[in-house]
């Protein structure tokens, strides 16, 4: 594996990721907030959750990017469109699977069968993240293989 | 019921100092706008109909007068958390209604909504058949609403601005009127019902869970508002009137940049079934030295402090010539735009959103610019060199161009005139900076005190001269002209002229005799008057303040002031003008300038009582002009 190769470019498309959900945030395509929502699993202070949830965010997309590599060295390849592929797989994961799982992992998220509590009061995502907008689907997909496409054009195999 | 648009004075305010909302007597939401005071509305059924959105909890209406019910307001003493009682001889329905706020503890410790307005109905005694409804009408409900109904999570209404989100205690469902929810529940004497409506700008939103957490959440805001009314030094006798003035001014700061708006409203009428429809909530810099010296003088120095580092933020975007108005960031307000379809309040049209008079020249702002700046400083505030070069910069523009002639305060959109306003602002500003560059605040640039001192007696001789009319014995709206001007009575509070010289009392009392309308309220010029204008509220405060300030007998000025103190409605708010055949609120509500006003005199007579206590009372030297 290329360890300079890999923490460059998993670093720089986790900020492209980053920059893309934030944009789309800010065209109002759609309201999800990745750092407030994994800030908000450490402290309920709105600006403490943004601040600790981007650097949650920027550690796991580091990590999440090691699986890209992982993979790109199994092919004995990378490329942007291999990268496109895995980056649809994981925002397939994310939207399918991680999202609805959240209200089970967040200590602070209401769940959709019983609703809000003193201790839970976070909106829920939903399937595919719909509750927070309705093209939350499409911007976490263009996002994750923008993710994808990065690493794969610029991650060099060794 | 038919629908129909409520009396002005009939509208309470509710807000968390980002943005407000207006609740009117028979509990309806008529006006909210989210996230800021200036975005577009959800509710704005006040000038329109139910269509343009509102949220209505009342009892059900039976029959007689007001439904059976007879309704009585208050603001729970010393907060902004209103009170509707509605009576009746056998029931009595208490419904509770706040924008929540929370300390800077609590913040760190609970999850909160970014903006909730949240509602509490009890039965106290009885049991009522209790009427609710939802219609929820994102940017002026211009676009139909996409609202989700959940079973546990529910109403979502995404909007481009964010999502809308509401939770209630009790069931309800989409009504035949598309886009329209809501139910009916009966209450017996002590239960109650929640209701809560959040905006989220980011997802995961903050739901509210309702129940304890929502009486939990109206404890803290009404600790949070009893903490701030609690700083408040003002002890003397109108100190309930003051209090709630504060407080609605408070309601009207926009807390995160510390910018004040004029109004909470767009488009309410100057002249009921007219065309003077404008959009108040934007700041103007006009009222800021007022503004600047009633909250340090009430002892709230952080929201001054925080109003002058708005104001000198603003003034560096546009310097050295100053737009008219911004929004609370500072921005030039939107480009005005009139709001299709709308019928206005009751058939007042053009409803206007944005404003174009953001585009006049009015050279009245470098005084009121500078003299609150002067007045910060006079408090022990500190300029920075930036600042110094700005003001420097801002007193070589008014030396080289006082003499232009511009709309004035009035905002008038006829042909510019040099308004003797404006030029005893010029001679303000100018006047001001001497005085700060004598007490050593503008020690780090080069300032010409020569010119400025010679262009300060060059206004001022060419006010005396031509802004004063021998013939009437009063100061002239315009040099040159003849008409009266309530404005000039503001002559002595910049100091341009004590309030008891000649001139000063002659312009009083023609002011009085030529202007006045009911209840001690003065028209603000002849023109407007035939115009239609209604008395206005300000300037009313303007004459009791002159008298307060020397130009009358303390006792005069008292019984000016507690005569314009019956332009309040029953939760003591006030809007721009009165209707001078029917006395009742018209212009946008409630009106920062109005309480503004209201303060400054409550402060005048207090100081002027200090200052006679122990003395006897001077000579009456105004009585002629008593209102």
């Amino acid at each position: 594996m290329n360890v300079g190769s890999w923490m460059l470019w998993g670093f720089v498309a986790t900020v492209a990721l980053t920059a893309a959900q934030v944009a789309t945030q800010e065209l109002r395509l759609t309201r999800v907030n990745i750092p407030f929502m994994l800030g908000s699993i450490f402290t309920p202070e709105r600006s403490r959750a943004k601040a600790l949830g981007t650097l949650l965010h920027l550690v796991n997309g580091w990590i999440f990017s090691l699986v890209y590599v992982a993979a790109f060295q199994a092919w004995g390849k990378a490329g942007a469109w291999r990268g496109m592929l895995i980056g649809l797989v994981h925002a397939t994961f994310v939207l399918v699977a991680g999202l609805p799982a959240l209200p089970g992992i967040h200590p602070r998220m209401a769940h959709e069968s019983w609703g809000p509590t003193a201790r839970r009061q976070l909106e829920p995502p939903g399937y595919l993240g719909l509750h927070y907008g309705a093209f939350t689907p499409l911007t976490v997909l263009a996002a994750h293989l923008l993710f994808g496409a990065i690493l794969g054009a610029f991650y060099r195999v060794r | 019921m038919a629908w129909t648009q409520p009396p002005i004075h009939d509208l309470a305010l509710v807000g968390d100092c980002r943005s407000a909302a207006l609740v009117d007597r028979r509990g309806d939401v008529v006006w909210l706008c989210w996230p800021r005071m200036d975005s577009d509305a959800l509710f704005a059924s006040l000038l329109d109909g139910e269509r343009r959105g509102h949220w209505r909890l009342r009892p059900e209406p039976g029959a007689g007068a007001g439904g059976g019910w007879r309704v009585e307001r208050r603001y729970i003493p010393d907060t902004n958390v209103l009170q509707t009682s509605f009576l009746r001889e056998d029931a009595e329905v208490v419904l509770t209604d706040c924008m929540t706020v929370a300390d800077e503890s609590d913040q760190r410790r609970l999850p909160l909504p970014e903006h909730e307005l949240l509602r509490r109905v009890e039965c106290i005694r009885g049991e009522a058949t209790v009427e609710h409804e939802l219609v929820l009408a994102p940017t002026f409900g211009r676009k139909k609403a996409r609202v989700h109904a959940h079973p546990t999570l529910g109403l979502c209404c995404e909007a481009p601005a964010g999502a809308f989100l509401f939770r209630g205690e009790v069931p309800f469902s989409e009504t035949p009127a598309p886009g329209t929810f809501g139910g009916r529940f009966t209450l017996r004497a002590g239960e109650s019902r929640r209701f809560s409506l959040t905006y989220s700008a980011e997802a995961p939103a903050v739901l509210s869970p309702l129940g304890d957490a929502s009486d939990d959440a109206i404890r803290r805001t009404l600790r949070w508002w009893r903490a701030w009314a609690a700083k408040c030094t003002y002890r003397g006798p109108y100190r309930d009137a003051v209090i709630r003035s504060a407080l609605a001014l408070k309601l009207l700061c926009y807390a995160p940049s510390g910018a004040i708006v004029a109004a909470a409203t767009c488009s309410l009428p100057e002249r009921v079934g007219g065309s003077l429809n404008w959009d108040y909530r934007y700041c103007w810099i006009r009222d800021a030295a007022f503004t600047c010296r009633a909250l340090y003088d009430l002892g709230y120095a952080d929201e001054a402090g925080s109003f002058i580092e708005w104001l000198l933020h603003i003034t560096r975007l546009s310097q050295p010539r100053l737009r008219v108005m911004f929004d609370v960031y500072g921005n030039p307000s939107p480009r005005e735009r009139v709001l299709e379809g709308a019928r206005g309040y009751r058939d007042s049209r053009p409803v206007r959103v944005g404003n174009g008079a953001v585009l006049q020249r009015q050279m009245d702002l470098h005084g009121e610019l500078v003299d609150a700046i002067y007045a910060h400083c006079r408090r022990g505030g500190e300029l920075d060199r930036d600042t110094e070069v700005l003001l420097a910069e801002l007193g070589r523009y008014v030396v080289k161009s006082w003499h232009l002639p511009d709309q004035g305060i009035w905002e008038l959109r006829g042909p510019a005139r040099p308004y003797t306003h404006s030029r005893v602002l010029c001679w303000t500003a100018l006047d001001r900076l001497i005085e700060l560059h004598r007490l050593g605040h503008l020690h780090r640039v080069k300032l010409d005190v020569g010119a400025l001192a010679r262009a300060r007696e060059e206004i001022r001789r060419s006010v005396l001269e031509e802004g004063y009319d021998p013939g009437t014995d009063s100061y002239v709206e315009h040099l040159g002209g003849h008409d009266p001007d309530a404005a000039l009575l503001l002559l002595p509070w910049y100091a341009f002229e004590p309030a008891d010289s000649p001139r000063i009392r002659g312009t009083f009392r023609r002011v009085v005799h030529e202007l006045s309308a009911p209840n001690g309220l003065l028209f603000r010029n002849p023109a407007l008057r035939e115009a239609g204008d209604g008395g206005f509220v300000a300037c009313g405060f303007w004459a009791a303040e002159l008298l307060a300030d020397g130009g009358g007998p303390l006792p005069l000025a008292r019984a000016w002031f507690e005569q314009l103190l019956r332009c309040c409605n029953d939760v003591g708010l006030m809007s721009e003008e009165m209707d001078p055949q029917t006395g009742e609120a018209i212009g946008n509500f409630p009106q920062a300038y109005s309480h503004v006003g209201l303060i400054s005199v409550a402060l005048a007579l207090e100081a002027r009582a200090r200052r006679e206590r122990g003395r006897p009372i001077p000579a009456v030297v105004a009585e002629e002009a008593a209102p």
